[in-house]
């Protein structure tokens, strides 16, 4: 005989949430940009534990750079963050400068200026882009790829490579800017890349998917933001108006004027309408600097740093043996430690770099600029849902050759 | 034996073998897994774009589930704790399958050479195209597309095939 | 002297070993003994404010003794300044306090250091590899690893 079995209040349903879900996402998926992994603790859709992992493009920059010369580590920099090599280039060669204690050109620091606002923009574009993309706008993506290749074809004509540049050199550059090169920059900066930002902004800043998207998405204070170490765009989306190109001016950024843009809320939104307004504010940069960009050499006169011309090495024996010298046995840096930071895309890059005298250095150490964002990111994400981690994620602008050096 | 064909808008009809069907709707259709861990990613990313269209040789549909692709394209540096995740990935994929490794990285290791870099994917998986450059142009990842539809239509072996580890 | 190291060597007179300000960065060499304290006040002192923490790495000065040195680089927002702080650690003890509780940012850059040199950071809430994988044998970035060392794969004999 069949018991009765009470209806309301009918104990036999299996309780649904037992047990939080965990979930492992990448290290290959689309929507993380590059090698990263997250393990994730799932309640339905809410994330109530994130752990990061990465280390998946660890290619041992600090190891091979203790056994190169000086000028052979400059490869391996633009190898770091590879969507705006020129910047890690520079930032490079501006701290063995600071060690070897010698002052570049007026030329050399304007034209250093000039790429490295061509590198922020177009590694703006690739963020907000990819970002996009994830978010299923992918029409932004292909409008950023238009200005990012003839920035590209400038940069070809600069130095022969597209991505992988290694155009600084300790004391100046590989070599001056082409003839004409400044009207062709000037036509692009003045062209293409403000009527895509303009497209991009019409199809995004007021678009209410958009809003909904990413307002609330991965919000952070301020004091927050400077407990974990955030610097660069992320930091100034929390409200902290930290810019090294203000605060700690290097090369000649004192005698611009520009604007550096400040959130409010730190969530993606705020982030994205940041990396849209620097965008701008190094258009007007790279303007003042071809106005003001001086003439004369663009290396120092210093036979210790730089290799001697062509012509010399031919007819000249003392030529021939610098030349022979500086290839065998690298620049002679005198022995020291210095840490140079420059404002990077993503935040402060510093290059903490020991020497103990000699052709090549002891010790160098990159300080990723994404390296405490990423750590930041369970602190951004905890209690939001799956689909604002991959929101987040995308506008924070991990690199992974810079994270993983 | 095939029939004259005259270009005045009349029907015809070719006589062909069903391996040169089969294989003219693979070539032309590809679907690449764009496995990109590195700088070489970004060209990837620009030979899809606008400019360096992939979309003209039919292998612009870029999957990420290794299940519905047939090219696996590694661009970019394989290190010792990716390249078991590679394997598998390649493993899940389905026959036939072709693999191009792109750039110094993932064809010898480039110029990492240390504890933390595999010296090449070719270590592990078997690869059919390579393609030399650090990074390679937009340009030498089409040429590698091409050449892989020329392996599709000549029926030539994959690289697969020959590999002795199953 | 910069106004940092004089505090400084005004507060903690016993544990800073030595200063200097060799170009233009002002670095303090202290005892590891006390490094919390230090780092607690250069973060809270009102003259100092160091709320940054940019930079924490190892070095391994192979030949010397003691062997490991371990070099935190600070910033301030407010008073715009810059600090590094060194401390020296023995091959056979390499151990020192976790900052993690004066900077949560640190953390990190923690786990990198014990990855990449061993150095042990003694009360971290996580101390494991970061950067290489779990299996991983050894301390890459030590002078003695040697730099084309080969790891095991899955895949045909090299």
């Amino acid at each position: 005989m069949a018991e009765p079995v009470d209806i309301v209040t009918n104990d036999r349903t299996p309780d649904l949430q037992a047990e939080p879900m965990l979930i492992n996402i990448g290290p290959s998926h689309p929507a993380t940009h590059a090698t990263l992994r997250f393990q994730a603790k799932l309640d339905g859709e809410t994330i109530l534990d994130l752990v990061p992992e990465f280390g998946y493009l660890h290619r041992g920059f600090e190891k091979e750079s203790e056994a190169a010369t000086w000028t052979q580590v400059v490869p391996y920099t633009d190898r770091l963050n590879y969507v705006s090599p020129l910047m890690n280039n520079v930032g490079y060669a501006m701290a063995v400068e600071k060690l070897c204690g010698i002052e570049i050109t007026e030329r050399c620091k304007y034209v250093r200026v000039i790429i490295s606002e061509l590198s922020r923009i177009i590694d703006h574009m690739v963020c907000i882009g990819t970002n996009m993309v994830d978010l299923g706008a992918l029409t932004n993506f292909w409008y950023f790829w238009k200005p990012r290749e003839e920035v590209y074809f400038l940069i070809e004509a600069l130095c022969g490579q597209r991505l992988t540049t290694s155009y600084t050199r300790i004391g100046g550059a590989m070599a001056d800017l082409p003839e004409g090169w400044t009207d062709r920059l000037l036509a692009v900066c003045r062209g293409v890349i403000p009527e895509c930002i303009a497209d991009v902004n019409a199809l995004l800043t007021k678009n209410r998917i958009f809003i909904e998207r990413t307002m609330g998405a991965g919000p952070i204070t301020a004091k927050d933001a400077i407990a974990l170490g955030f610097t660069g765009p992320c930091l100034r989306a929390a409200g902290v108006p930290l810019d090294l190109r203000k605060d700690e001016p290097y090369l000649v950024y004192d005698r611009f004027d520009f604007d550096v843009p400040v959130g409010e809320a730190g969530d993606t939104c705020d982030r994205y309408m940041v990396r849209m307004e620097e965008m701008r504010q190094s258009l007007r940069i790279i303007e003042q600097a071809v106005a003001q960009l001086p003439g004369g050499p663009i290396d120092i006169d210093d036979p210790r740093f730089i290799l001697p011309g062509k012509a010399q090495v031919y007819e000249n024996i003392e030529a021939l043996m610098n030349h022979f010298k500086f290839i065998m046995e690298g620049v002679q840096v005198p022995a020291g430690e210095v840490y140079s930071a420059t404002e990077a895309a993503n935040g402060e890059l510093g290059f903490y770099i020991v020497s103990r005298g000699g052709g090549g250095p002891y010790k160098i150490k990159v300080r990723p600029p994404c390296f405490p964002l990423f750590q930041g990111i369970p602190h951004l994400v905890k209690g939001q849902m799956l689909a604002d981690l991959i929101a987040v994620l995308g506008s924070v602008n991990i690199v992974a050759g810079e994270l993983d050096r | 034996m095939a029939v004259k064909r005259v270009k005045d808008g009349a029907s015809g009809y070719a006589l062909t073998t069903l391996e040169s069907l089969v294989a003219w709707g693979r070539k032309y259709s590809l679907y690449p897994f764009t496995f990109a861990t590195a700088c070489c990613g970004i060209e990837v990313m620009g030979a899809f774009g606008t400019h360096y269209d992939m979309a003209r040789f039919g292998a612009e549909v870029v999957r990420f589930s290794p299940r519905q692709a047939d090219v696996l394209l590694v661009a970019g540096t394989i290190n010792y704790k990716m390249a078991p995740v590679m394997k598998r990935i390649y493993d899940q994929m389905l026959d036939p399958k072709w693999v191009i490794s792109m750039g110094a990285c993932a064809c010898s290791g480039g110029f990492y050479n240390n504890y933390t870099v595999l010296q090449g994917i070719d270590k592990i998986i078997p690869v059919d195209v390579y393609i030399p450059g650090c990074p390679p142009n937009p340009e030498g990842i089409i040429d590698a597309v091409v050449r892989i539809q020329k392996i599709i239509e000549t029926g030539a072996p994959r690289a697969a095939e020959r590999w002795p580890i199953k | 002297m910069s106004i940092v190291l004089d505090r400084l060597l005004e507060r903690f007179p016993a544990d800073v070993v030595s200063t200097h300000s060799n170009f233009g960065d002002d670095t303090a060499l202290v005892r590891r003994e006390r490094i919390v304290e230090i780092l607690s006040f250069l973060r809270d002192d009102p003259e100092l404010l160091f709320d940054f923490a940019m930079d924490l790495t190892g070095v391994d000065y192979l030949g010397e003794e003691p062997r490991f040195e371990v070099v935190y680089h600070l910033y301030s927002l407010e008073k715009k300044r810059r600090v590094r702080i060194k401390a020296r650690l023995h091959e056979d003890d390499p151990v020192i306090d976790t900052a993690v509780s004066v900077w949560p940012g640190i953390d990190w850059y923690e786990r990198e250091a014990w990855d990449m040199y061993g150095i042990v950071f003694r009360g971290h809430p996580n101390l494991k590899r970061i950067l290489l994988y779990e299996a991983f044998e050894g301390h890459p970035l030590r002078k003695d690893y040697p730099k084309a060392k080969r790891q095991p794969t899955i895949g045909p004999e090299e």
